[in-house]
């Protein structure tokens, strides 16, 4: 016995590790490999056939949906990547400051509060000040809900980095905010980025609050998907759906990218 | 650390914005729960009254608030549907915790194992169902699961059944969905605290005589509690207001709370019914609520 | 276990002793409970002195405790450590030393069970303990970094060893007070590791390992995080606590002045090979080779050509310092050149005018002084070019007694202060 028997894989590690990444993804591939099937039926296959993706394409009501999703997304990411980022600054530069608790209290529960609260609450505040629910109410809401998400991520980063970097900063003769720019803000930004795309893919994702927030002729992708689902299944959701996969994917795969690359300029360690 | 006090008033600042924003969009909307669940249902728009209307000035005001009252709490505490659903739901999410612990933490443990080049894309490959919406996750699980599924398909022809079953609108199926969508929520944060663990702390253990299960019970295991605490909590306080999995997966009789309160606002559009329930869950909530805060301070400043 | 011999009288936490041939008395000492008692431990059971011989009071016994013959270990491409031999005697401090890379804490996991010889045997007592786990095995290690259990106390930490190995709770509590007051931590019992400062931690370490009564205790590289003065005192602290137990300890360094200090003996390593073996003086006085009068010291280095050789003292004739007369057991032949080294303290160093009564003498010119305090070192230019440097004792607080740069000096050195090399 020696030291790499102590810390490699035994037997029991590689069977759980094996049946665990199965069980996570047999579902997904199946999804995506029926998206191709031609025939309707999900237990018949009925041959390679990309009929279903065309079909999307004649679905009005989706592409405007799908449209609307993303239109949603970037715009409550990019809120909630600058006021988390803030915030994440705030918590882990600020010290220790009046209503620190009920700031990072507010900040940490929309990660585990049920969706079905936040949706109901915002809600109700979007009826009692009268605001037209749209486009802009589902945005605030999709806002809230992910700018926790980029604070976690960001401050985590905050406080690995080396402090020292900033003080030669200002040893240097810049401010406290200019060290700030000029120095901590190029090193955290793939952090920052990376905020960026989970908060993108929350808000894609989301079918509750946005459920809840959304106004008259304003469907967001997930509700009109929720609606097909509920009458069975389809295999143009399967479509739509290996669409969805596909994208978060690609977005995940960029955004590692992006930090192996800052990583190897002898940037940022990984935030994902 | 003495420079560290020229960031703080700056960084201070950074904090308004975003208080302001959260105080605005998360604070002030449980005021509305709070008084709408204090209301009655009403014919009008918005469905319920009183209405604070500032146009009838003080007087108004004090009249509205007399017509507030407790009865929505009242009925909630009454009527067996809304006691037995807040039961379904804690006790689905604690037994969803528990069997997300027991599959998790075997599966976290095997990547710490892994040298660091296949850590990282163990954590890619688990991230990737994490991002990917709980929607599409549960719907490839009906494809699966329904009657001409999958499933039976590959039972039938390892004749391990004769005829198709039944999955679909049954718990096993909702648990199936409740762990298959939680999971990552509760791998990451136990990968993240194993991964952390000093591998010299497993040498001196074998060092001063403990065999290699031995090292794991009485090293490992106690040093990994907090992210056990971490994952468990993650997913025990959402799953306890769940309402896209049992709506899709089980079956149509006791309905967890998250259902009920979809159905209160917007099938029978009983607004202040709905309200209080948030209201009721929140107060269910709010142990694990704050147990998690300290959790997660103590993660993010423990540095 | 009555002996003819006068009983003589031990007191209990002095010398560890082989107890008995009977496991089930030995193994729990071991952290073997006896019914995980195998082949291999049988083995060892064989090798084990008999209770009736004391163990020697003295390291230099006839049986060496550890023996490794001829191990190697490979790292992919590349041996870290390449067909190594040493014996190890009871009781003994030894050191390892060497610089980074050299194979010294290879060869030391190597003795704890965390890694495998490829090749050779290592034999505890004369049996084989490569088979035997690191959680087997009568030996135990100080960790560099300490490796304290985060979640347990101090008392927790120490007795952690001995709860494995099935002590009872009464007896845990006495050897934990026991190795508390050896490392003089009492008191301290509750605290949590991270409670503690880094020289507290070390000693919670140190007793940790011990108090197992380990046949050999390992220390990899224990005191690279203290300071100086704390490092100083700390070694004093382990030669003590060494000779009180009489335990064998192997301690992994690459600070010379470490090991100088501690050991008994100093094995030097370079590239995975045992470059020489010998006390810390013979290392010092006599190195075997270039490498190793570099590496432990300071060194000046002459090329010399045989002119004559005469009972025992050569004469030599050197490009840099003329003609100097040296002893020597090897009988070069007269043409051969050989390398000479001097240490620095040993030339000495006057004004120009002073006679000497030592047989060499050179003259020089001094480019550059290094005061440390209690010493100062003194870079001399000799007319043929060569720099030789020369370390003297500040031997006077002021006044006339300081060379200065520039100033002509004298240095002389006595036939047997240099070291002929052979290689």
């Amino acid at each position: 016995m020696s030291a790499r028997a102590l810390t490699r894989l035994s037997p029991f590690n590689m069977v759980s590790l094996a049946l665990g990444f199965a069980f996570l993804y047999v579902p997904l591939v199946i999804l995506i490999v029926f998206s191709f099937n031609a025939s309707r039926l999900v237990t018949v296959w009925g041959g390679w056939s990309t009929r279903w993706y065309a079909e999307l394409l004649n679905d009005a009501a989706m592409i405007e949906a799908a449209w609307m999703s993303l239109r949603v997304g970037v715009t409550s990411a990019t809120f909630a990547t600058v006021l988390g980022t803030m915030a994440a600054v705030a918590l882990s530069r600020g010290g220790g400051f009046r209503g620190r608790t009920l700031f990072s209290g507010m900040l940490n529960a929309p990660l585990v509060m049920p969706e079905v609260i936040t949706g109901l609450s915002l809600l109700l505040l979007f009826i009692a000040v009268e605001v037209g629910r749209g486009f802009w109410t589902v945005t605030a809401a999709h806002t809230t809900l992910t700018m926790c998400f980029v604070t976690v991520i960001v401050q985590s980063r905050l406080n690995d980095l080396d402090r020292s970097l900033e003080e030669a900063a200002m040893d240097l003769g810049c401010s406290p905010a200019r060290a700030f720019f000029a120095v901590t803000l190029p090193m955290i930004m793939p952090a920052v980025a990376a905020g960026w795309m989970l908060a993108f893919t929350l808000s894609l994702d989301d079918l509750v609050i946005a459920s809840f927030t959304t106004g008259p002729g304003a469907s967001t992708l997930p509700i009109r998907i929720y609606s097909e689902v509920r009458l069975g299944v389809k295999p143009q959701i399967n479509a739509i759906c290996t669409l969805m996969v596909a994208f978060v994917a690609l977005i995940i795969v960029i955004a590692s990218l992006v930090s192996k690359l800052s990583s190897a300029r002898g940037g940022s360690a990984a935030p994902l | 650390m003495g420079a560290s006090r020229n960031f703080e008033a700056p960084a201070r600042i950074a904090a308004i914005a975003p208080y302001l924003w959260m105080v605005l969009f998360f604070l002030v909307p449980f005021y509305f729960i709070l008084k709408i669940s204090l209301s009655q249902t009403a014919i009008a728009q918005p469905p319920y009254e009183p209405q604070f209307d500032l146009s009838q000035g003080l007087e108004g005001l004090k009249a509205a608030a007399a017509q507030l009252s407790v009865e929505n709490f009242r009925l909630l505490v009454i009527d067996d549907l809304y006691v037995f659903s807040y039961l379904r739901s804690v006790v689905v999410a604690a037994v969803s915790t528990l069997i997300l612990v027991v599959l998790g933490y075997p599966v976290a443990y095997g990547m710490s194992r892994l040298s660091r080049g296949w850590q990282a894309l163990a954590m890619l490959a688990v991230i990737v169902p994490f991002w990917t919406s709980f929607l599409i996750r549960i719907y490839a699980w009906i494809n699966i699961l329904q009657r001409d599924g999958l499933l039976n398909d590959v039972l039938m022809a390892l004749r391990i059944i004769s005829a198709p079953l039944v999955w679909l609108s049954t718990d096993t199926a909702m648990y199936i969905g409740i762990v298959y969508s939680y999971l990552p929520f509760m791998v990451l944060p136990l990968f993240a605290t194993l991964s952390k663990l000093d591998a010299s702390l497993l040498e001196a253990a074998a060092d001063l005589g403990c065999s290699r299960r031995q090292a794991f019970w009485l090293v490992t295991w106690p040093l990994s509690l907090p992210g056990v605490g971490a994952g468990a909590l993650l997913c025990f306080i959402p799953i306890t207001g769940e309402f896209v999995i049992p709506d899709l997966l089980a079956g149509s009789g006791q309905m967890m709370i998250g259902q009920t309160l979809w159905g209160e606002f917007f099938t029978n559009r009983d607004w202040p019914v709905a309200s209080a329930i948030a209201v009721v869950l929140l107060i269910v909530l709010l142990l694990p609520l704050l147990v998690y805060d300290r959790l997660q301070r103590k993660q993010l400043e423990a540095r | 276990m009555a002996s003819a011999a006068p009983a003589v009288e031990r007191p209990p936490n002095r010398r560890y002793q082989w107890p008995t041939h009977d496991p089930e008395e030995w193994a729990p000492v071991f952290g073997i409970m006896p019914k995980q008692i195998d082949k291999a431990d049988e083995r060892m059971v064989q090798a084990l002195p008999s209770a009736e011989t004391p163990a020697p009071e003295k390291p230099g016994s006839e049986q060496p405790l550890l023996r490794i013959a001829s191990v190697t270990k490979r790292f992919g491409g590349m041996v870290a450590v390449n067909n190594l031999s040493l014996e190890i005697r009871a009781g003994e401090f030894f050191a390892l030393l060497g610089p980074s890379g050299c194979g010294k804490s290879t060869l030391l996991r190597m003795l704890a069970g965390f890694e495998t010889p490829d090749e050779g045997s290592i034999m505890l007592d004369g049996a084989d303990i490569a088979p035997i786990p690191p959680h087997r095995r009568p030996i135990n290690m100080m960790f560099q970094n300490y490796a304290l259990f985060p979640h347990l106390s101090v008392a927790g930490n120490i007795a952690f060893g001995l709860k494995r190995a099935g002590m009872s709770r009464a007896d845990i509590a006495r050897r934990v007070a026991e190795m508390l007051a050896l490392v003089q931590l009492e008191g301290l019992e509750r605290r949590r590791p991270d409670q503690l400062s880094g020289g507290q931690r070390q000693r919670v370490a140190l007793a940790r390992a011990l108090a197992l009564r380990p046949r050999m205790l390992l220390l990899d590289e224990p005191l690279a995080a203290l300071d100086r003065k704390l490092r100083e005192s700390t070694q004093a602290e382990l030669l003590e606590v060494q000779r009180k137990l009489g335990t064998t300890f192997i301690i992994v360094t690459h600070d010379q002045d470490e090991a100088m200090t501690v050991a008994d003996r100093i094995g030097v390593m370079d590239k995975g090979s045992l470059v020489q073996v010998a006390t810390p003086r013979e290392l010092y006085e006599s190195p075997n080779s270039r490498w190793v009068a570099t590496f432990v010291g300071d060194i000046n280095f002459i090329e010399g050509l045989v002119v004559s050789q005469k009972v025992g003292l050569l004469t030599l004739r050197t490009e840099e310092a003329g003609t100097i007369i040296v002893t020597s057991s090897i009988n070069p032949v007269a043409g051969m050149t050989v390398p000479l080294a001097i240490r620095p303290e040993k030339i000495r160093i006057s004004s120009e005018t002073a006679s000497s009564d030592l047989a060499n003498a050179l003259r020089g010119e001094i480019v550059d002084i290094n005061y440390l305090g209690d010493v100062s070192v003194y870079q001399v230019k000799l007319p043929s070019g060569a720099l030789v440097k020369v370390k003297a004792a500040n031997l006077v607080r002021s006044g006339s007694g300081f060379f200065a740069l520039g100033q002509r000096v004298s240095l002389s050195f006595s036939p047997d202060a240099c070291i002929v090399l052979d290689r």
